[in-house]
């Protein structure tokens, strides 16, 4: 235990703001959570990165040259805060919809007229969609032209295309969900691209549709692939590119 | 002479031989040319910053969905086509392949390439080494350049591909540039700085960007070319 709460209750200017708050971290409920007290020493620091699970991703220190904007352009980090606001405007979006023709469409036309800030929902979960397709590919473009892939970093760079694939993958299953005209043809002619594929073109697209063309299982299958398999696959790469990037030699350093 | 108990072996692999001697001659002074690089904590300057970065996101985000509504057409009707039927934008650029090569070449090969360019890429010498375009400034690397530059030219014409003709040319017209006209300082500098792998990645945006932009703005019914105020 450090003497924090000591130290700031000795001070008899010490607002009640602040009195309250070095009771509040000092007591035993708070450091059984956060096995820290308020952050004032580097011990304190240190502890808070690796005392949670969500923020030892990232070691104790980093290197100060790769802090600056323009080293990263924060496109990794903006990739990931897309998926977290796209999983939660995801789950919520499931609430009110459908995986079936006509109701999918139904509940578009009910985001948009019943739903409380429906299409604010819809709006916010299309247009993150878009926007980390961008920044993927942007991340992309940054970690080639500062050469980051180079050893021991080639299979995290193997790793990071994966997730771009899955980004585009998960963007395109999306794609189908309203049920409306845009969403038929275009999946329409992206499936079809798939049906070139040379001798097993036309079973992978009877596959991919659960039929010869697009109806209620391709909907039911996009729906599955969109909200479940494809995500716990991201997530899963994610990991393993988020560790790989600490053991392969830390943040956005040329080698 | 003592009894020696160990045995040296010559190597450069230091996970086969993980002990290294280095012998020091008395002309070479060893030399330490990496510093060790200033850290500060991750709380409060990266974590910090990532807060930030996000929360401005966040706000963009919302800003964004208030003013600008995410589109919503007619129900799905498999018996009304639209024309043209257009792809998700991110694939446009594949769509407008389409339009110049057969189905196998523009939504399967080019595709299949791609994915693979991408993930051989650090396992490529050439990329990591990254020597600048013009390293070998001689005849033999500007006849190579200038057959597969004309060779591929060709090709593309071809099959009509204009807007990547037109792309590529403009590009090769820059690397040219970078050989007569060199230079080691300013903008210019950096751009002549530029290894081959580097040049190939700029030509292969620059063409997914014209593909798309076209396939998204300049396309109309039957895929004929129309200009966006049309």
């Amino acid at each position: 235990m450090n003497d924090l709460s000591t130290n700031w209750n000795a001070t008899p200017q010490a607002g009640v703001g602040r009195r309250l708050l070095t009771r509040l971290t000092g007591s035993g409920v708070w450091r059984s959570v956060f096995r820290h007290g308020w952050i004032r020493t580097n011990r304190d620091r240190a502890l808070t990165i690796y005392s949670n699970v969500f923020l030892h991703i990232h070691p104790v220190k980093v290197r100060k040259s790769a802090l600056p904007f323009r080293v990263t352009f924060c496109l990794g980090g903006l990739s990931l805060a897309l998926f977290i606001v796209l999983t939660v405007t995801g789950i919520l979006l499931m609430l009110y919809y459908h995986p079936s023709a006509p109701r999918a469409y139904e509940d578009m036309k009910d985001l948009e007229f019943v739903v409380s800030s429906g299409v604010f929902l819809r709006n916010l979960h299309r247009w993150s969609a878009h926007l980390m397709v961008i920044t993927v590919f942007l991340h992309m473009l940054r970690v080639f032209f500062a050469g980051a892939y180079r050893p021991p970093r080639e299979f995290n760079w193997v790793v990071g295309v994966m997730l771009l694939v899955l980004t585009l993958l998960l963007s395109f299953t999306g794609y189908l969900l309203p049920w409306d005209q845009l969403a038929y043809w275009a999946i329409t002619v992206g499936t079809n691209m798939a049906g070139a594929v040379p001798w097993v073109g036309d079973e992978i697209r009877f596959l991919l549709l659960g039929g010869n063309t697009i109806g209620e299982n391709t909907l039911i299958r996009f729906y599955v692939l969109h909200c479940v398999v494809l995500p716990l696959g991201i997530v899963v790469l994610m990991a393993v590119h988020f560790w790989r990037v600490r053991k392969d030699g830390g943040l956005a350093r040329p080698l | 002479m003592p009894q020696r108990d160990f045995e040296l072996v010559k190597s450069d692999d230091p996970v086969a031989v993980p002990k290294r001697v280095a012998l020091v001659s008395r002309d070479v002074s060893l030399k330490v040319d990496v510093e060790p690089e200033e850290m500060v904590m991750s709380v409060p300057h990266l974590v910090l910053r990532e807060a930030i970065a996000f929360e401005l996101l966040v706000a963009f985000l919302a800003f964004y969905s208030l003013l600008v509504d995410a589109p919503l057409e007619q129900m799905a009707n498999p018996l009304k086509t639209p024309n043209p039927a257009k792809a998700p934008w991110y694939f446009l650029g594949l769509q407008e392949l389409l339009h110049y090569f057969p189905p196998i070449v523009a939504g399967v090969l080019v595709p299949a390439l791609v994915v693979i360019a991408l993930i051989v890429i650090p396992y490529f010498d050439v990329n990591v080494r990254r020597p600048r375009l013009w390293e070998r400034r001689d005849r033999r690397a500007l006849l190579t350049f200038g057959s597969v530059v004309l060779g591929s030219l060709v090709i593309l014409a071809i099959f009509g591909v204009w807007p990547v003709v037109i792309t590529s040319f403009l590009l090769s017209l820059v690397m040219i540039a970078c050989l007569l006209y060199p230079s080691e300082t300013g903008w210019w500098g950096r751009v002549c700085k530029l290894s081959l792998p580097s040049w190939i990645m700029i030509w292969f945006v620059a063409c997914t960007v014209v593909l798309t932009l076209i396939g998204v703005y300049f396309r109309g019914p039957g895929w004929s070319w129309v200009w966006p105020w049309q």
